[in-house]
């Protein structure tokens, strides 16, 4: 899950990494208020989860309370890269000296944990890392040993850090460090890291990830889940429980396993060229179990999807007798139609695997209105293609 | 012969008791497999009544070992006991664990993965949030099903469980040395890398079949290694091709960010090394098919 920088700078302050007095606003007015409260010259920052705030303009300078207003005026509601602007963060304004950048994440290849600094902050670090690699010092990070003091002065000595800033940023870089570990970050990142004016050490921007995972041990996580962002059909899913990704095509697919559900989204589209470039609408995973319930679930949220125009059921029997998943089908069918929702766009099933034959018959017998049983995945896949494009 | 898993694998089972664990213990013992025991410590010196068989239960992994003789373990402990579960299997010395729970913060496995290292990597771990890993014929650990398929020629390594038994399903009448099933988490112990150099090595397997995701470039340095190492045929399946980028896709660790993790790199840098990258599961069994043929 990724945070708001007003989120993962209140994040930041709670283990002590240094940020700028600001607050955040849902309003011009509640901007001004927050201005009227620093004093002097303020930042407005548009929030949303996405780079290039700057040169999309949400990112300006007002020097009181009334200007704050003006700027949150034209920033709230700002379409930045099709994110929309809900709120503004308003902060001190800081004199900049120098710009830096750290960031600690996750290291799939090493697996364990990467520190990257550089002396040259305030860019976008993938552009730095393409044209100047060499200004990126990327130091592997033992999960049992963490940062310490020493450890932090070796990585900014590495990324070329002043001297004589070396010692307070060690200081900063370790609570960084820490605030990965308490909340179970797989990424802190702040660019720019900035030396003031007064020479002190302030995050002046902040990006966190965190790990899902980790939620039963991180109780605090939830309320910072995005329940207003998002497509609406993903939070109907997230709501159901359902693991769903909203795609744009018209092409409903629910699969079990992850790899096979992603897969059949590949062939969808490979064969969907065939037919005006039909692709797939959604990715859904109803995992091993299949049951009626998550099974009826499913197809009640894909059913919701104006944009869809046939459905793929594609299940492969392997822990989950296909009988079983045959009976679910069956059993959402009737859960559909029960609560007013029947089934009525065309509906291809392949089932394959464990206990294939007995499905198979179940849903033969069952003559449910719509739907299509075909037998190998990517027959099934260009079936569903097909009524999506006749439709 | 096979790797990492054979008839001679003494297995015992680190959450056997729970749901999960009692299930999947029947199942391996269906299929063949010599479970010896499992691992409760509320257990300690009880035991379980599964598949017609008294299980003993000890209290620690150690004591397991000392009684059982296993080398093995499965893993089926949920997600805030799974750090400590591995350490345990690690500190006993345990040559091979087999993580199959989903769930677990990545920072605890960032932290057992660093355990084990620093134990002199004595204990090869698989997973976690994988399905495991099977000889056909000879032992199952996990949870791939046991009757999709007999020994053959074929080693398989993937990140994705389901598609595993597709393939396995779809070259059924040709068969497996081994399937492994490393699992779909941004960290896990054993990479595909790991499984290639052991089917290299392994006399019975004459193709190997990589199967790929979205995410990290686990399988761009499969290819550089296979360039360099490997001499046996290689078929290769990547999915995601049509995965939005910034997006999880279901798998923790299927994610494209940015411009790297895509299922088009990955792809490339397969054919580049020289491996057939089927289009879908059904052409990549046929790809195995003609190399065999």
């Amino acid at each position: 899950m990724d945070l708001y920088e007003y989120q993962a700078r209140e994040l930041f302050a709670r283990h002590d990494v240094p940020v700028l007095p600001g607050d955040v606003a849902t309003t011009p007015g509640e901007a001004s208020a927050v201005a009227d409260k620093l004093g002097g010259k303020v930042v407005v920052k548009a929030q949303v989860k996405t780079g290039g705030r700057g040169k999309a303009g949400g990112v300006k300078l007002a020097d009181g309370p009334a200007d704050a207003e003006r700027q949150a005026e034209a920033i709230i509601g700002l379409d930045i890269k099709g994110h929309r602007t809900e709120r503004v963060l308003v902060t001190e304004a800081a004199p900049i000296a120098a710009e830096y950048y750290v960031s600690f994440l996750l290291d799939r290849t090493n697996r364990g944990f990467l520190a990257i600094a550089s002396a040259e902050g305030g860019v976008e670090i993938e552009q730095l890392a393409a044209e100047r690699p060499a200004a990126l010092a990327k130091v592997p990070i033992d999960p049992m040993a963490g940062v310490s003091l020493a450890k932090a002065a070796t990585i900014l000595t590495a990324a070329g850090f002043p001297g004589q800033v070396i010692d307070e940023t060690a200081g900063v870089l370790v609570k960084l460090w820490q605030a990965f570990v308490a909340e179970d970050a797989t990424l802190v990142e702040v660019n720019p890291l900035i030396r003031d004016g007064s020479d002190r050490i302030v995050a002046l921007d902040a990006k966190v990830t965190l790990d899902g995972n980790a939620a039963f041990r991180q109780p605090g996580h939830a309320a910072l889940a995005d329940g207003e962002a998002g497509d609406p059909l993903e939070a109907a899913a997230r709501a159901r429980d359902l693991n769903y990704v909203k795609l744009d095509g018209q092409v409903g697919v629910i699969g079990n396993g992850a790899g096979l559900v992603m897969s059949t989204l590949d062939v969808v589209a490979y064969t969907g060229e065939r037919y005006g470039g039909v692709t797939p609408a959604n990715f859904l995973d109803i995992g091993g179990g299949a049951s009626a319930e998550v099974m009826a679930a499913g197809l009640e949220v894909i059913m919701s999807d104006p944009d869809v125009r046939s459905v793929f059921v594609n299940v492969f029997g392997g822990i989950t007798a296909c009988d079983a998943v045959a009976g679910g089908i069956v059993r959402a069918f009737e859960l559909l139609a029960e609560q007013g929702t029947p089934v009525e766009r065309p509906l291809v099933v392949r089932l394959d695997g464990n206990n294939a034959e007995e499905g198979r018959r179940i849903l033969d017998e069952a003559n449910l209105p719509g739907l299509v049983r075909v037998d190998t995945m990517d027959a099934a896949a260009d079936r569903a293609a097909q009524l999506a494009a006749g439709a | 012969m096979a790797i990492f898993l054979d008839e001679s694998s003494k297995v015992i089972v680190q959450g056997m008791t729970g749901a999960q664990g009692a299930h999947h213990t029947a199942r391996m013992l269906r299929a063949g497999t010599n479970v010896v025991g499992g691992v409760n410590a509320r257990k300690a010196g009880t035991t379980a009544g599964i598949e017609g068989k008294r299980l003993p239960v000890f209290g620690s992994v150690k004591e397991a070992r000392a009684h059982t003789g296993a080398e093995t373990s499965v893993l089926f402990v949920p997600p805030k006991f799974a750090k400590d579960a591995v350490t345990e299997a690690i500190d006993a010395e345990i040559e091979l664990a087999v993580v199959i729970t989903e769930g677990i913060p990545v920072h605890d496995s960032a932290a057992f993965w660093a355990q084990a290292v620093a134990a002199g990597s004595k204990t090869r771990i698989i997973g976690p949030n994988c399905p495991g890993v099977i000889s056909p014929g000879k032992s199952n650990a996990g949870i791939i099903p046991a009757d999709i398929t007999g020994p053959g020629p074929i080693g398989l390594v993937s990140k994705s469980g389901t598609l595993t038994y597709q393939l396995m399903y779809e070259l059924g009448d040709v068969g497996f040395t081994t399937a492994v099933g490393i699992g779909g988490d941004p960290i896990i112990g054993t990479t595909h890398i790991d499984c290639l150099a052991a089917f290299e090595q392994d006399p019975d397997t004459e193709v190997m079949v990589l199967i790929g995701e979205i995410g990290g470039d686990a399988e761009e340095r499969a290819a550089d290694y296979i360039k360099a190492n490997v001499s046996k045929p290689v078929v290769g399946y990547v999915a995601g091709f049509t995965a939005p980028e910034g997006k999880t896709m279901g798998h923790a660790g299927a994610i494209v960010s940015g411009s790297s993790g895509t299922a088009a790199a990955k792809k490339t840098a397969l054919e580049a090394a020289g491996v057939h990258v089927g289009k879908t599961p059904s052409e990549t069994a046929e790809l195995v098919r003609k190399v065999l043929s």
